[in-house]
């Protein structure tokens, strides 16, 4: 085989311009067996390259792995690891391709000068999209090194089989040969371009089996670095001064005080005040010495008026989705009910708060961030110093929580411009204050739903109209012979001046509170067909996924037919999410004299397709299950006037120990499906079946999230 | 006020001159480079800057460095001994009870702190004990069974 001739041929043919180009690559590269592949490759992606490019989704995952002289396997990837555990399922698909153990395989992640393009790490894209690529990859490899081996062994390649990293002759299993044997000396690098066969699941050694996290052990001992750890020499921490409301303008800042305080440095440019010290808690005395006067935005817009607001300025709606058509659906019907669904702000908070750490030297800029886009931040970071994008590397380091917020990258251009005026390598790590009050909350939202049932108790009209929640998870999938799906507004950006502040995507970002209004309705209509809520959902589905996670989180509850209110405290929910689709069961204690809400016990199923690590998709789900209380019944941002009066955990409550339910779960075997996504769908449900749930224990129907005290105490009145 | 100050810190005498206003969080932090302790709130809300000051758990963010002069202070750097885990460490890796794994150096700390008081808790005593450490990833589950299961281990059973 002559090797210069693939690597000729294998990057001439390259058409992606966001790959290292040849020569960067092999200097960075090193000696080895590369294999280099994207995401246009795959078929999978085909089917959904328009739908996902109408919701502005990235279209490009690559990447490369190296089968290093030392026989070591290493994924470079531009994705990043922030608890999801995409460090441990990558490694595990591509060392079952390459038939080698899994602690053999080294993952290089995000960093952008060692990793080709990524648009970011979110909306439950790794598995589901890097995924098939990658096994290719691993495929691929384990082909290319069969080959070697063959012409090294002189056996062909049909009777050479893999076990651990060394090929071995069937026939004398004493002719063998390792990876890193075939490795040594040896600079090839392919390019896969067409669907590659990868293993079917009864080959699996393992994908599908359930791994521990690999990067526990460095976590568990505090080795483990998130950017507020990365300390260079001559660094010095800086302290940003923030107005007390959005939308408020700097008048005047006395800095004297500020100034007394030893070795601290004052940079002031424009609206930017900011103190820096080598010590974080020194810059913030100072910060807390500044005298500054503002002049305060008048908008009188609050956490109560902000749904009017939002409805008067609403966009143009888009249909989405239309079937048959809803005025005769209306007509046909025997039952209309009539439902507006309101859903407030919600902060991501991340136990790590913004972190950046910037580096300038001889006109380039090294980045250590907490960001989940460490591609655009090496971008906008070149925009905001002028320099260019090759003169910039950002390096990932682990985050402490991402959620949707870290796709923005505010503080890293922060300490960007700091560095920059300072001279000098800067940390930006933002304070609890700091994270909430400049996140990019999950948007508040209004869902108005038209629905109607015929005598029978079949959906027969479905009008559904969603404001700024976006359309994730606001498609049908009940069969309804009349529907109408508008959406006012994506859940994301670029509706900023609806909102009084940056709005961003939250953890399935819409589904939450599209599945909240969507459940909720189908179980008002369920109690006027004068039917059990499982069985009214059943008898309006066909879609096989669905009933069968209905099917088997009723059976693993011991769901038994009462209509609600039965006094029991079930409720059910079910919705899609990133293809996977997930049914959900809980039981809640409701105190009638105070409020309070306890979920006891959750029981959720997925079907989420081939999960590649059973261990991690469960984590998954335990963590949305618990996360998902927190919206559901106590986080909301309260606001008046730009100000932010949620500022820490104090008031902004987020789940604890004490709320836990018993949880269990039940991931589908579907092995012989594609992997769906996993990090996010299982939150998606918690909304509802605890608004079912509520009603089902008191009879008191909520409207709106959170689910507080008050709320319920207000909904228990009316009755 | 700068004043020399001892105490010990992960079995170490320590001896230094330093404004004893400050608090151990960030000196921990930058002038010992000990990162593994974490900022979380500021407030002592969130219990990521937990550590053990007398085998107390206590929130580092909230404590000055006058407050433990003389004292044993215990980060989670220090809780590996001969180069082994401590059994909550090692618990913690083996039933995943994290996943970002930001809080987790302060709930290991509040619960080796915990299992010296209680050593044989049960889930509910765990969930009370551990009530005031924040985890947004939702561990929770997962840590009460590693905190029980560590406190086998170290009761000597399996």
């Amino acid at each position: 085989m002559n090797q210069e001739k693939i690597l000729e041929l294998d990057f001439k043919d390259s058409r992606d311009s966001y790959l290292l180009d040849r020569r960067e690559f092999l200097k960075v590269a090193g000696g080895g067996i590369f294999i280099l592949f994207s995401m246009w490759d795959v078929s999978v992606f085909a089917q959904e390259r328009q739908s996902r490019g109408r919701q502005g989704l990235p279209t490009d995952f690559n990447a490369f792995l190296k089968i290093g002289e030392d026989g070591r396997i290493t994924l470079f990837t531009g994705k990043i690891e922030m608890g999801q555990g995409v460090i441990t399922s990558l490694a595990q698909e591509l060392a079952d391709e390459l038939d080698v153990s899994l602690d053999s395989v080294g993952m290089v992640m995000g960093d952008t000068d060692l990793c080709p393009y990524d648009m970011g790490t979110f909306g439950s894209m790794s598995t589901r999209f890097f995924g098939p690529p990658l096994r290719a990859a691993g495929a691929e490899a384990k082909r290319v090194l069969l080959e070697l081996a063959s012409e090294r062994l002189n056996v062909p390649v049909k009777n050479l089989v893999v076990e651990n990293g060394i090929v071995i002759d069937a026939k004398n299993k004493r002719d063998k040969v390792s990876y890193a044997q075939l490795a040594k000396g040896k600079k090839i690098a392919k390019h896969i371009s067409s669907t590659v066969p990868v293993k079917r699941p009864s080959e699996f050694k393992i994908i599908g089996k359930p791994e521990n996290r690999r990067d526990a052990v460095e976590k568990v001992t505090g080795k483990a670095k998130y950017s507020g750890d990365i300390q260079l020499a001559g660094m010095l921490y800086a302290k940003i001064l923030r107005p007390p409301a959005h939308g408020a303008k700097l008048v005047d800042v006395d800095l004297s005080e500020a100034r007394k305080i030893k070795d601290v440095e004052i940079i002031h440019e424009g609206e930017l005040v900011a103190v820096l010290h080598k010590y974080p808690d020194i810059a913030e005395t100072a910060l807390q010495k500044i005298k500054a006067k503002y002049d305060l935005p008048k908008t009188n817009i609050d956490d109560k008026n902000i749904f009017q607001h939002l409805l008067d300025s609403k966009p143009k709606g888009e249909v989405v989705e239309k079937e048959g058509d809803v005025k005769s659906g209306e007509k046909e019907s025997e039952n209309i009910i009539e439902q507006t669904y309101y859903d407030g702000y919600k902060a991501h908070a991340p136990i790590e708060p913004h972190t950046a750490v910037v580096k300038i030297e001889d006109g380039k800029a090294t980045v250590w961030a907490s960001t989940q886009t460490p591609f655009g931040a090496k971008e906008e970071v070149a925009k905001e110093l002028n320099i260019p994008a090759k003169n910039v590397r950002v390096i990932p380091p682990f985050l402490g929580g991402g959620f949707g917020g870290k796709s923005r990258n505010v503080q890293i251009l922060e300490a960007a411009r700091l560095a920059k005026l300072s001279g000098k390598p800067v940390q930006v790590a933002w304070s609890r204050e700091e994270e909430f009050f400049l996140d990019s909350f999950r948007p508040a939202a209004i869902v108005k739903i038209k629905s109607g049932i015929t005598k029978k108790g079949k959906i027969n009209l479905w009008d559904y109209s969603v404001y700024f929640a976006g359309e994730r998870g606001s498609l049908v999938f009940y069969n309804i012979p009349n529907f109408r799906t508008t959406v006012y507004g994506s859940g994301g950006r670029g509706i900023a001046s609806a909102h009084p502040f940056a709005t961003g995507p939250w953890r399935a970002p819409g589904n939450n509170t599209n599945t909240f209004a969507r459940e909720s309705q189908i179980d008002i209509m369920a109690e006027k067909a004068g039917m059990d809520p499982f069985e009214f959902r059943m008898q309006n589905l066909t879609d096989k996924k669905m009933r069968n996670v209905l099917q088997r989180a009723a059976e693993k509850f011991g769901w038994k037919h009462a209509k609600a209110s039965s006094g029991r405290g079930y409720g059910i929910a079910c919705g899609i999410d990133a293809g996977t689709s997930v049914a959900a069961i809980a039981e809640v204690d409701v105190n009638k004299k105070t409020g309070h809400v306890q979920v006891k016990r959750v029981v959720c199923a997925q079907d989420m397709g081939l999960a590649v690590n059973p261990e991690g998709a469960t984590i998954q789900m335990e963590g949305c299950i618990t996360m998902g209380m927190g919206y559901a019944l106590k986080e909301d941002i309260h606001f008046r006037n730009g100000e932010i009066n949620d500022l820490n955990f104090d008031t902004y409550e987020i789940p604890r120990f004490s709320w836990l339910p018993k949880i269990e779960t039940i991931i589908i075997d579907n092995k012989e499906a594609d992997p769906q996504g996993g990090g996010e769908p299982a939150i998606v449900v918690m909304g509802a079946v605890i608004a079912n749930a509520i009603y089902d224990a008191v009879g008191a129907r909520l409207f709106q999230m959170p689910m507080t005290p008050e709320r319920i105490l207000e909904a228990l009145k009316k009755g | 006020m700068i004043e020399n100050v001892q105490f010990k810190l992960n079995g170490k005498a320590i001896k230094i001159t330093i404004d004893s206003d400050r608090m151990l969080l960030w000196v921990l932090r930058t002038d010992f480079g000990l990162t593994g302790t974490k900022y979380g709130c500021g407030e002592g809300i969130c219990g990521a800057c937990t550590v053990l000051v007398n085998n107390e758990a206590v929130r580092s963010c909230q404590t000055s460095i006058k407050e433990i002069k003389d004292k044993d202070v215990v980060t989670i750097e220090g809780l590996v001994k001969d180069g082994k885990l401590h059994p909550l460490q090692k618990a913690f890796a083996e039933h995943d009870a994290l996943q970002c794994g930001y809080c987790t150096p302060g709930m290991i700390m509040t619960a080796a702190s915990f299992l010296k008081k209680n050593p044989k808790p049960t889930r509910k005593d765990v969930i009370e004990g551990m009530d005031d450490n924040l985890c947004r990833c939702g561990a929770y589950n997962r840590i009460i069974q590693a905190v029980q299961s560590a406190a086998k281990k170290m009761n000597g059973g399996n």
